[in-house]
C-alpha cells in the first residue's frame, strides 16, 4: 500500500460574500485520505462538509490552500482526465437527474464527453452493477422511484471508472429501509473497485457504517478527526462532538439537563 | 386509564386515481389520551394524512371516511366547518415540520404568535402581545421582545420552530399534532426543540400525536409507537417495547438503521411481503 | 380488504410500460403529452382553429370560390347573400375568397416570425443566463436596446428603413418580438443553472457549449414555446396594424389587416368590408392564446 495520500486537502479556506458579509465556509481545514479508504466528514448544516467536497470535485473555483487529488495538485482548471477520476453523487435524487433525459442519455453522456466506445455493453454493465435491469434503460426520471434515481445517479458516477467517489448525503433524502439497500450498494461497489470514497452526512449512523475514518466539522472548522471505534467507545474530549453523538442516539430528557451542566456557556446555533 | 380525548375508529382517505380511487390510509384505529403517540412511517404509508384527516385539513380533492372521529365523544367528521375553526388551534392544534414554509414570510413572527392568540380570544389585542411574550419565553428563546419583532427569514431553523411551537400553543389547546416537527432540523437542535416540547406537553398535560419517519426518535420521545405501512397500522406498543416487535416490517426498519453503537458488515434490506398490504 | 385491479388494458406500443428505445421512450411522452392536451376543451378549440387555417390556407384554391382580385365594378359593395356569402368589397372583389387566400398570408407571417424569433430568442437568452458576467451583461443590454422602443414604432422604423413589403414587415415584427423570448429563457436559465444535474455535467467535464445545448436549453423550450403560441395572437395584430398603415402587404394582396383598413371607412353602411377579416384575426388570435394557455398546463416540467 502506497503512502500518497489519495486526497489529501491543506489549509483549505473558502469564503463568500465581500467586505462585512464576508464569511468563511471553510477556514483552514486539512485532512487525508488513503487509497481505498472511505472517511467521513461529519456535522450539521452549515458546517462546511459539502462546501469541501464541492471545492475537490471542481464545483467551487474559489479556494485558498492547496488540494491534491491521485497525487495531482489541482489548479483552477481541471483536465479532463482528472474528471475522470473523481465523481460525485448528490444528495437529492430528484434533482440530480435532468427531467427530460431518458436513464440512457444521462448514462451515454459521460461516455461521450470522454469518448470512450462500447457504449452499449458499458451503459448495461453500470445498469447490472448497481441493480437495475435493462427494463430501465430508456425510462424518465419521473417515471423512477426515489431509490432508483439514486442508482441511476450513483450508476452515472461509477460508470466512467473513477478512482474515487464522492458521496454528498446520498441518502439522507431516502427512505430507511431504500437507503439500507443504496448504502450495501455503495459498500459493494467500493469493495468491488477499491474506490476511495469521502462520505459527507449530518447523519452519524450512516458515517459510522460506512467509514473508517470521521472528521466533525463545526462552522467550517474541523473539529475532530478520529477512527469510527474510537467514537463508538466515546473517546471523546470535545464538548459539541460529545453532544453531537448523544444527540444522534435519540432524545434523552437527561441528556439535555447533562449538557447543561456540562457546559451552560455554550453556544448553540439556534 | 380515564377516557380517551381523541378516539379514531376506522379512518380511510382516498384520492381519485387514474385507475381508480387510491387509498392512502386505510382502516386506521387509534385512541389517545393525556400520553404521547408516535405515529411512524416510511414516505407514502399515510401518516401525515393521518394527522391531518383528524384536524380536517386533508387536500380538498381527498375522500376521508371513517366510522368515527371523537374529540371527547363529539364526532368531528360531522361538525360543521364553523365548529371546525373553533376546535384548531383552541382545543386541538398543528405544528408542521419546516418553518421556512409555515410562517408567513411577510409578518413578524411576534405578530403571527399574537395573532394566533386573537383568533380565539376576539378583542383583546393588548392582551394577544403580553401573551406572545410570555409563549416567546416559555420556548426558551432568551430576548423575546427583540425577537418578537422579527421576520421570519431573520431567525435560525430551530428558533423558528421554536414560534412555531409558540404560536401553536399559545391558544393552550389540550391535543397537539406534530407532523414532522423536527425533520427539518439539525441534530443538536432537535434536542433542545424537543426538550421544550417535552416540558410544554408534561407542564400541560397535553395529548401529543407526534407524526414522523425516524422511529428511533418515536422510540425514545413518545410513551406508545404505530407503525404504518401503506395506509394501515401494523404494530401498535409501548416505546419501551419496540425492540421486541412482532411485525416484521417493524423489525425490518429496525434491522436497516445504522447505528454508530451497534456495528454491522451489512445493513439488513426490508424484504417486503405483499401479505402486508392486506393484512 | 384488497386494493381494487385496474381494468387490463392493451399494451400497445405507445402505453407499454417499458420502453425499449430512445425513439419509442420519447413517443411515448409526446402521446400522453397529447392526451393531457386533448383533456382542456379550450385548448382543443384553439388547436381546431388553428389547423382550419392551416387547412384553409392550403386548399384555398378549391375552398375560395372567386378569384381574390377579380374586379368588377358591376357588383362592388354586395350585401352578404347567395352568390357572395361575406360580401364584395369597394372593387366588387368577393370578401370570402380573399379572406381564405389571406389565410395563407397569415399563415405565412406566423411561420416566419416563429422560426426567426423563438431560436434567436432561446439561444441568445440561455447563453446569457448560462455564461454570466460579461457576456450576460452584453447581452442584455442588446435586448433592453431593443426592448426600449414599443413594439408597432420600432417595426415602422425598419419598414421605412426596409422599404414597406409583408416579408419586411415580418422581419420587422421578428426584431420587435425576440427580446421578450430572450428574456424568458435567461430567466429560466438562471434557475436551471444551480441544478445538481447541470453540477453532475461540469463534474463529468462536460464544456459550457454541451450543457447550454442538451441541458439548459430542453429545459427552456416549453416556456418558449408556450409563449410563441401566446406572442402570435399580438404578431398577427401587430400585422394587421402594418397593413392597416399601409407598410405590410401591399394591395391588392389579400392580408386582414390591409382589409381592414381599405375597409374602415365602409364600416357604417358597408359593415361587411371591414368585419369579416376583422373577424378572423379576432379569431386567430384567441385559438393562439387558447392553445398557449392548455400547452403551458401540459409542458409545466413542474407538473412531471
Amino acid at each position: 500500500m502506497s503512502a500518497t495520500p489519495e486526497i489529501a486537502v491543506r489549509n483549505l479556506r473558502v469564503s463568500f460574500g465581500a467586505g462585512e458579509a464576508r464569511v468563511a465556509a471553510v477556514d483552514d481545514v486539512s485532512f487525508e485520505v488513503m487509497p481505498g479508504e472511505s472517511h467521513g466528514l461529519v456535522g450539521e448544516s452549515g458546517c462546511g462538509k459539502s462546501t469541501i467536497l464541492r471545492a475537490i470535485c471542481g464545483l467551487n473555483a474559489r479556494w485558498d490552500g492547496a488540494i491534491f487529488v491521485a497525487g495531482e495538485k489541482l489548479a483552477p482548471r481541471r483536465s479532463l482526465a482528472l474528471h475522470r477520476k473523481v465523481q460525485m453523487v448528490f444528495q437529492d435524487p430528484y434533482a440530480s437527474l435532468h427531467p427530460r433525459h431518458t436513464v440512457d442519455t444521462i448514462l451515454h453522456e459521460p461516455l461521450a464527453i470522454h469518448r470512450l466506445g462500447d457504449v452499449n455493453r458499458r451503459i448495461n454493465d453500470a445498469l447490472d452493477q448497481v441493480g437495475l435491469g435493462r427494463a430501465f434503460r430508456f425510462r424518465f426520471p419521473h417515471q423512477l422511484s426515489g431509490g432508483q434515481r439514486q442508482r441511476v445517479a450513483i450508476a452515472r458516477a461509477i460508470i466512467l471508472e473513477p478512482r474515487i467517489l464522492l458521496l454528498d448525503e446520498p441518502t439522507s433524502a431516502l427512505d430507511v429501509s431504500i437507503q439500507a439497500e443504496v448504502l450495501n450498494l455503495l459498500a459493494d461497489l467500493r469493495r468491488e473497485r477499491g474506490l476511495t470514497c469521502l462520505l459527507v452526512s449530518h447523519d452519524l449512523g450512516v458515517v459510522a457504517h460506512m467509514c473508517e475514518r470521521v472528521g466533525v466539522m463545526r462552522s467550517g472548522r474541523l473539529l475532530k478527526e478520529t477512527r469510527v471505534d474510537a467514537l463508538r467507545a466515546g473517546a471523546v474530549a470535545h464538548e459539541y462532538t460529545r453532544r453531537f453523538i448523544e444527540a444522534s442516539a435519540g432524545y434523552d430528557r437527561a441528556m439535555v439537563h447533562a449538557w447543561a451542566a456540562r457546559d451552560p456557556q455554550m453556544e448553540n446555533p439556534t | 386509564m380515564s377516557d380517551p380525548i381523541l378516539a379514531v375508529e376506522n379512518l380511510t382517505v382516498r384520492f381519485p386515481g387514474p385507475h381508480g380511487p387510491v387509498a392512502a390510509v386505510r382502516g386506521v384505529s387509534f385512541t389517545l389520551g393525556r400520553e404521547r403517540v408516535g405515529i411512524v412511517g416510511e414516505s407514502g404509508s399515510g401518516k401525515s394524512m393521518t394527522g391531518r384527516s383528524i384536524l380536517r385539513i386533508a387536500p380538498r380533492t381527498a375522500e376521508v371516511r371513517a366510522t368515527r372521529i371523537a374529540f371527547h365523544g363529539e364526532d368531528l367528521l360531522a361538525a360543521s366547518e364553523k365548529r371546525m375553526r373553533a376546535i384548531r388551534g383552541r382545543r386541538i392544534s398543528m405544528i408542521l415540520q419546516d418553518p421556512r414554509f409555515s410562517l408567513n414570510p411577510v409578518m413578524r413572527v411576534g405578530d403571527q404568535v399574537a395573532e394566533s392568540f386573537r383568533v380565539h380570544h376576539p378583542g383583546r389585542r393588548a392582551q394577544a402581545r403580553d401573551r406572545a411574550l410570555d409563549m416567546l419565553s416559555q420556548v426558551r428563546i432568551r430576548e423575546p421582545k427583540r425577537v418578537y419583532d422579527l421576520y421570519p427569514h431573520e431567525v435560525s431553523g430551530g428558533m423558528g420552530q421554536r414560534i412555531m411551537i409558540a404560536m401553536m400553543l399559545v391558544p393552550e389547546p389540550e391535543v397537539l399534532i406534530a407532523d414532522e416537527p423536527t425533520s427539518a432540523l439539525d441534530v443538536t437542535v432537535r434536542t433542545q426543540v424537543l426538550a421544550i416540547l417535552d416540558d410544554l406537553v408534561t407542564q400541560r398535560g397535553l395529548g401529543l400525536v407526534f407524526v414522523s419517519h425516524d422511529l428511533n426518535l418515536v422510540a425514545t420521545f413518545c410513551d406508545r409507537v404505530l407503525v404504518m405501512y401503506a395506509g394501515r397500522i401494523v404494530e401498535e406498543c409501548r416505546a419501551a417495547d419496540l425492540a421486541r416487535a412482532a411485525h416484521p416490517y417493524t423489525r425490518g426498519l429496525l434491522a436497516a438503521m445504522p447505528r454508530l453503537d451497534a456495528p454491522r458488515e451489512r445493513l439488513a434490506v426490508l424484504q417486503r411481503d405483499p401479505a402486508w398490504l392486506t393484512a | 380488504m384488497s386494493r381494487p385491479m385496474a381494468r387490463p388494458r392493451p399494451a400497445g406500443w405507445l402505453t407499454s410500460q417499458t420502453a425499449a428505445t430512445a425513439l419509442q421512450a420519447t413517443a411515448q411522452r409526446l402521446w400522453f403529452g397529447w392526451l393531457r392536451l386533448l383533456r382542456n376543451p379550450l385548448a382543443v378549440a384553439g388547436l381546431a382553429v388553428i389547423v382550419a387555417l392551416v387547412l384553409v390556407a392550403a386548399f384555398a384554391p378549391w375552398i375560395a370560390p372567386y378569384d381574390p382580385n377579380a374586379q368588377d365594378l358591376a357588383i362592388r359593395l354586395l350585401p352578404p347573400g347567395h352568390a357572395h356569402l361575406l360580401g364584395t368589397d369597394q372593387v366588387g372583389r368577393d370578401i370570402l375568397s380573399r379572406v381564405v387566400y389571406g389565410a395563407r398570408i397569415t399563415l405565412y407571417i406566423v411561420f416566419l416570425v416563429a422560426i426567426l424569433v423563438a431560436p434567436l430568442g432561446l439561444a441568445i437568452g440561455s447563453v446569457a443566463g448560462y455564461a454570466g458576467g460579461k457576456v450576460d451583461a452584453l447581452l442584455m443590454r442588446l435586448t433592453d436596446i431593443f426592448l426600449a422602443f414599443p413594439g408597432l414604432v420600432l417595426a415602422l422604423a425598419f419598414v421605412a428603413a426596409l422599404g414597406p413589403g409583408l416579408t419586411n414587415a415580418v422581419i420587422a415584427i421578428a426584431l420587435t418580438h425576440w427580446p421578450g423570448f430572450a428574456r424568458l429563457a435567461r430567466a429560466e436559465t438562471l434557475v436551471v443553472r444551480s441544478s445538481d444535474y447541470i453540477s453532475a455535467s461540469r463534474i463529468q467535464g462536460a464544456s459550457a457549449l454541451r450543457i447550454v445545448v442538451r441541458h439548459v436549453m430542453p429545459m427552456c423550450v416549453p416556456s418558449v414555446i408556450v409563449r410563441t403560441s401566446l406572442s402570435m395572437a399580438g404578431v398577427i395584430l401587430t400585422a394587421a396594424g402594418l397593413g392597416f398603415l399601409g407598410l405590410g402587404a401591399q394591395p391588392p394582396s389579400p392580408e386582414w389587416g390591409a382589409m381592414l383598413a381599405s375597409g374602415r371607412r365602409f364600416l357604417i353602411d358597408y359593415w361587411w368590408m371591414p368585419t369579416f377579416p376583422g373577424l378572423a384575426i379576432m379569431l386567430v388570435s384567441l385559438a393562439f392564446n387558447l392553445l398557449g394557455d392548455g400547452l403551458r398546463d401540459v409542458l409545466d416540467p413542474r407538473s412531471e
